[in-house]
């Protein structure tokens, strides 16, 4: 018991500092990247030890020094604000969606001193129902945040991110009902190792080839659900200065933009696992790959854990890159338009997505 | 059961002290020079007037419930999924019937003007 308690805590730990890694390089990569596609030079000021390198890729600059800034400001509650919901607004939108991670599988089985690890930190059988209803509590964050400040900006944006978030909520659930028809499961582990056969012995069997509309739609109700551009309608700079957290100062306005990147980094942990083969390296199974042809390569264990990690972390980051890049190449929606693309194109897809794939299913036995 | 769930307890605890220790750092860390005119809420140079928490757009209300209908036919549907290969044709066309209502529900919803924003 306490060691299967410890063995909990130490994956744990592993996850959450993961995921925590990812969303702070990710804010690197948004301000460097957003300034090489803008064409200019973008953080490079703070520096440690006068400078050593000859150039500052401004990584001093955004993941130590404007952090400490950020954690040592005022933090400034406006009058007639609810202090324990303004307290609760940042904080529950981010823990809902740290705690998604605790389903999502970064590894297949580590054997150590005989007792096999499975690299997944709550092996739930209902996974994706589970990381559904967490996010969805995310909605909480913003409504609560917008309507403790008493200000009438940050309740505009409240309420828009709400129904923004709950109308793409429908779309992904319905967008992932193809893949759960393919798998037949909601273990997240479970549709991780199907991933790992192959078709006519060559190409992987991922996700992505099963459900390629599927995939499309999660992917656009994901991006909408991390209220980014192009659907950052809850927080709209032109129009609504900065929406639910125009009143937030200090770490309380550090934490709600690290949601953002959190949810970025979950749908992308998300999509991995569905659609693109979670862990799987292609060709590599537990002990080394098989390549098609009958070319076999044994491999340690230990150095299969360590590539399925890193291939994990791999796609996911890649997945990360590619949503940064849509925040930066397109401009923003319309609210009608918003919510038109979420009600009258993504819900009738994903509704066609569900029937087509059981009738395929049907058909192929 | 508790075996399976032990991690996400885990996970709850640890999540729970990081993100507190985030929010809750300028509180501690940071200066508090409080005065009625920082306290103000940021209405563009103007002082604010009446209630913030007033009246908003029906329509958002229109799409709360239509979330809470369609939403709950989207969960019908998960364990009908995990279990379509054992139902075979019967369960595809009692599923074709059901997603037939949701969409015709759709349609409805769709002509009466309910999801137009003007």
């Amino acid at each position: 018991m306490w060691a299967d308690a410890a063995i909990a805590a130490v994956k744990s730990l592993v996850m959450l500092l993961l995921a925590l890694n990812l969303t702070v390089l990710l804010l690197w990569v948004e301000r460097k990247g957003s300034a090489l596609i803008q064409d200019r030079i973008g953080a490079n000021r703070a520096n440690i030890f006068g400078g050593i390198l000859p150039f500052n890729l401004g990584i001093v600059n955004t993941l130590i020094a404007d952090p400490i800034k950020m954690f040592t400001k005022e933090d400034v509650i406006p009058a007639g604000a609810d202090k324990l919901l303004h307290f609760f607004g940042p904080f529950l939108a981010v823990f809902p969606v740290l705690v998604t991670f605790a389903a999502v599988p970064f590894g297949d089985v580590l054997v150590i001193g005989g007792r096999e690890i499975n690299l997944q930190v709550a092996e739930l059988n209902v996974g994706i129902l589970y990381v559904l209803a967490m996010s969805g509590l995310s909605v909480y964050g913003v409504v609560l945040g917008g309507w403790a400040t008493n200000s009438r900006w940050s309740l505009l944006g409240a309420i828009r991110g709400s129904a923004q978030m709950i109308s793409y909520e429908i779309a992904m659930g319905l967008g992932l009902i193809g893949a759960i028809l393919v798998f037949g499961t909601l273990d997240l582990q479970a549709i991780a190792r199907a991933q790992g056969a192959t078709i006519w012995g060559v190409i992987p069997a991922w996700g992505i080839i099963y459900q390629p509309l599927g995939f499309l739609i999660f992917l656009v109700a994901g991006i909408a659900e991390t209220k980014r551009v192009p659907f950052d309608l809850p927080e709209g700079e032109s129009e609504l200065t900065s929406g639910y957290f125009t009143e937030y100062s200090g770490s309380k306005q550090a934490t709600y933009m690290m949601s953002d990147f959190a949810e970025i980094v979950v749908v992308s942990a998300l999509a991995t696992t569905l659609f693109f083969g979670a862990w799987q390296v292609p060709y590599l199974a537990r002990d080394g790959f098989h390549f098609p042809g009958g070319f076999a390569l044994a491999l340690p264990q230990v150095v299969v854990v360590v590539m399925q990690v890193a291939s994990f972390v791999l796609k996911v980051l890649i997945l990360c890159c590619f949503q940064i890049l849509v925040r930066w190449s397109l401009p923003r929606y319309r609210y009608d338009q918003l919510m038109d693309l979420g009600w009258k194109t993504l819900l009738p897809l994903a509704l066609a997505n569900v029937l087509i794939t059981a009738i395929v299913i049907v058909l192929a036995g | 059961m508790l075996d399976q769930y032990l991690g996400v307890i885990i996970t709850f605890g640890f999540a729970a002290v990081i993100v507190g220790i985030m929010c809750g750092a300028s509180m501690i860390l940071g200066v508090h020079h409080p005065g009625p005119v920082k306290q103000q809420v940021f209405e563009c140079g103007n002082p604010p007037t009446g209630p913030a928490r007033g009246r908003f757009s029906v329509r958002f209300y229109l799409v709360a419930i239509l979330f809470i209908v369609f939403d709950v036919e989207v969960v019908f549907l998960y364990p009908w999924a995990i279990v379509f290969r054992r139902l075979g044709v019967p369960g595809l066309v009692e599923m074709v019937v059901f997603i037939g209502v949701l969409a015709a529900g759709l349609a409805y919803v769709w002509k009466k003007g309910a999801l137009a924003w003007d």
